[in-house]
């Protein structure tokens, strides 16, 4: 085997593909040939770093070198500069967000330094398309100790003593779930991933499938031989195209390396795996809609019990984790549950992926330690608020979680004390709200989505969502009254208390948090008829200042309604009648003169 | 037929794939490894400086020395090309010019081994910044 000694490390995850990081790939194999170079440096493609904002991510090693931003034409500078000259391009390095200065090394880049990462350890390092790589970084060994010296009991003691939590939103222990699964007997039994990942901006799952799709393989069969099953089946959103190709093709290695299939490692134990594709519904996130789906029927949950670790897939036994949780698996196995559980607060332990999102300067994945601040999270690794503005909340868990504000900036994240702050950790979206965002449309954003994610089975969360969704729309245009604040919370928590699944006993957290933090903003709404963070359009008004206006007519110009008269070097009108609030008449004034009221 | 029919195998098929991963695992965690650069600027180059990249990343292998070697450019020694500077974990950097095959040999024997200071030590005139 050649003994390269540079690797070009290209991101190839949705994000940096869409940005043609193929193309840069092919472009880069083409200019080392070209120069000889191909004993030497080789160039090849990687999962995702994380930083998705600033891709195509470019990572030159062994010198650790982050090029952001890189374009396919990119590559003959890199190949010219950096790897013939070691002239690193500074134009395409990192730059900090806060110096302003070119960051070469990817350990000092803010995003990385206090991550740790367990259920991405492999992404944006190996190639997710050949199993060699995967092979090289301890694939499979997890499965072959479990397989060759523990008993499934002992294996699943591991896994509890480890005290590893479902990553997918609820947090229920795992080791207990594959316990209860293990006990039930039957002739067959399923083990189910969960990779219909819905929450809005949410795509640590996605990830993980697309940088290291041999983790959740192995985890599956690991889980397999636990709970006596010799199926598995990942349930995964057609809307994943390269998460279900490199899935296809890990599959494929897998069983031609006779990791998956009979008799796996001469133990006697077979298992194989199997994708079944959703349309993206959200409900089917909820185990036993996404168990109706697989089976053909109407993704619809139904009452639990019977939990699918009794009756699930086909009326047999199945147990279904998410895919970060079966990512956690394998090294838990080959560095011990004391590693472990060494990581991360009292009853949360381990690592949590985030994506961050939102109105912070480092968008992207990260993973760190259960117990990290959210001011860890968002002013060092996400790199503080965008354009310097000021942070009013962040909201975690998507659709079903709540608000934290400032208060709770130095709560250290895990499933309780996010639980206790009124919010949960959902499968782990981030969205970082700052002064400009008015929190009444924040709640009714994210309603807006659970009204059209309800599957309709259910009254409370059918109609009662729809209800919410009309009164925040009420408040939002300006026709609020206090009376409805008192009929939103008291319709919130009728839909909390009387719906069938998860999806509609949490969709009124977002109501509920805001309504708890941010009640001054839902009376001014209601009270004063003004929207404070300036978002609502149908609270406020365009008016220009006739002191400052000197008549030069730009802003009339520029008004696409023809909502503004006035005569020449004359202060202008606006009509709020025509005026439709496009703002288009602010960004044009050079003399401060027009403002929201 | 399937590659994989023991935990043996797998285990042996592992480490004859380490190698494909380690440049990278070296790079994301130089600590406690011997980090040396090359100048590889033209003064370098024209030098003979690829050359001795070469032999030191070949023989640091087959001399079991755990290493990261890392080319970089012109660190304004053109008199005294080709330039290393050798990183021991722990300890100051030390540049030696006119590195040639010979002398690349001494430094991996006596400096690289031993922490032996050998002939061709160049006073340096910088600070690498953390």
């Amino acid at each position: 085997m050649a003994k390269y000694k540079m690797q070009i490390m290209v991101c190839s995850g949705t994000g940096c593909n869409a940005s043609l990081s193929n193309e840069l790939l092919d472009n880069l194999i083409y200019e080392i040939e070209a120069n000889a170079l191909e004993n030497d440096v080789q160039a090849i493609k990687t999962g995702c770093f994380g930083l998705c904002e600033k891709g195509p991510i470019v990572k030159v090693m062994p010198d650790n070198t982050f090029y952001t931003r890189v374009k396919p034409e990119d590559a003959r500078e890199i190949i010219a500069g950096h790897i013939m000259k070691g002239r690193k391009v500074e134009r395409l390095l990192f730059t900090d967000p806060e110096t302003r200065e070119y960051i070469t090394d990817t350990k000092r880049i803010g995003l990385y330094k206090k991550q740790v990462r367990i259920a991405l350890r492999n992404c944006g390092f190996i190639d997710p398309e050949n199993i060699d790589d995967s092979i090289a970084r301890d694939a499979y060994q997890a499965l072959g100790k479990v397989l060759t010296e523990m008993t499934p009991e002992e294996a699943v003691r591991e896994i509890i003593d480890a005290g590893l939590r479902g990553r997918g939103g609820g947090g229920f222990p795992a080791g207990i779930k594959w316990e209860i699964a293990a006990r039930n007997k039957a002739d067959q039994k399923y083990v189910v991933c969960n990779a219909d990942e819905g929450d809005p901006g949410a795509f640590m799952d996605r990830s993980i499938l697309e940088g290291d799709p041999h983790s959740v393989l192995e985890a599956m069969a690991i889980c397999g031989y636990c709970i006596g099953a010799s199926k598995g089946l990942i349930y995964i959103r057609a809307e994943y195209p390269l998460a279900i190709h490199r899935l296809k093709v890990a599959i494929g290695q897998a069983r031609e390396y006779g990791l998956l299939g009979n008799n796996i490692m001469d133990t006697g134990f077979s298992f194989d795996i199997d994708l079944r594709y959703g349309a993206g519904a959200f409900v089917c996130g909820e185990e036993t809609a996404l168990i109706h789906s697989m089976e053909g029927l109407r993704g619809e949950p139904t009452v639990k019990p019977p939990f699918p670790a009794e009756s699930g897939f086909l009326g047999k036994p199945t147990n279904v984790n998410n895919v970060e949780t079966f990512a956690c698996v394998p090294p838990i196995y080959i560095r011990g549950a004391k590693w472990f559980s060494s990581i991360g607060t009292g009853r949360s332990k381990g690592t949590k992926v985030f994506a961050l999102a939102g109105k912070v300067n480092n968008v992207g994945l990260v993973e760190v330690p259960m117990g990290t601040t959210l001011r860890e999270v968002i002013f060092e690794i996400g790199g503080g608020i965008k354009g310097g503005k000021k942070f009013k909340a962040v909201q975690t868990g998507g659709p079903s979680g709540g608000c934290l504000t400032e208060k709770h900036l130095d709560t250290p994240i895990d499933f309780d004390n996010l639980l206790a702050a009124g919010s949960m950790m959902g499968s782990g979206g981030m969205i970082v709200l700052d002064e400009d965002d008015c929190m009444v449309s924040v709640a009714k954003y994210f309603l807006e989505f659970t009204v059209e994610e309800s599957c309709g089975k259910c009254s409370p969360c059918r109609i009662g969502n729809k209800r919410l969704h009309e009164l925040l729309e009420h408040i939002t245009k300006g026709n609020g009254t206090e009376a409805d604040l008192v009929r939103l919370r008291n319709m919130s928590n009728v839909i909390k208390d009387t719906s069938l699944c998860g999806l509609g006993q949490s969709s009124p957290n977002p109501v509920l948090s805001t309504l708890q933090n941010f009640m001054d903003e839902y009376m001014a709404h209601v009270v004063g008829k003004k929207c404070p963070a300036g978002s609502c359009k149908d609270l406020m008004m365009y008016v220009i200042n006739a002191t400052n206006c000197v008549g030069c007519t730009a802003c009339a110009r520029v008004c696409p309604v023809n909502a503004i008269s006035g005569e020449r070097k004359l202060p202008h009108l606006i009509d709020p009648g025509i005026c439709i609030k496009c703002g288009a008449c602010m960004e044009k004034c050079k003399f401060d003169a027009i403002t929201i009221q | 037929m399937s590659k994989v029919k023991t935990l043996a195998d797998l285990k042996r098929l592992k480490n004859e794939l380490k190698a494909k991963v380690e440049l990278r695992e070296k790079g994301d965690n130089p600590e406690g490894r011997v980090v040396i650069k090359i100048g590889m600027a033209t003064s370098g180059i024209a030098s003979g400086a690829r050359e001795i990249m070469a032999f030191l990343t070949e023989e640091l292998d087959k001399r079991n020395i755990d290493a990261v070697v890392i080319q970089t450019g012109d660190m304004g020694y053109c008199f005294a090309e080709p330039t290393i500077e050798v990183k021991r974990p722990g300890e100051e950097p030390i540049l030696f010019g006119y590195v040639d095959r010979q002398k690349a040999d001494e430094i991996i024997e006596k400096y690289i081994k031993n922490g032996e200071l050998v002939e061709g030590i160049l006073p340096d005139n910088y600070q690498s910044i953390d």
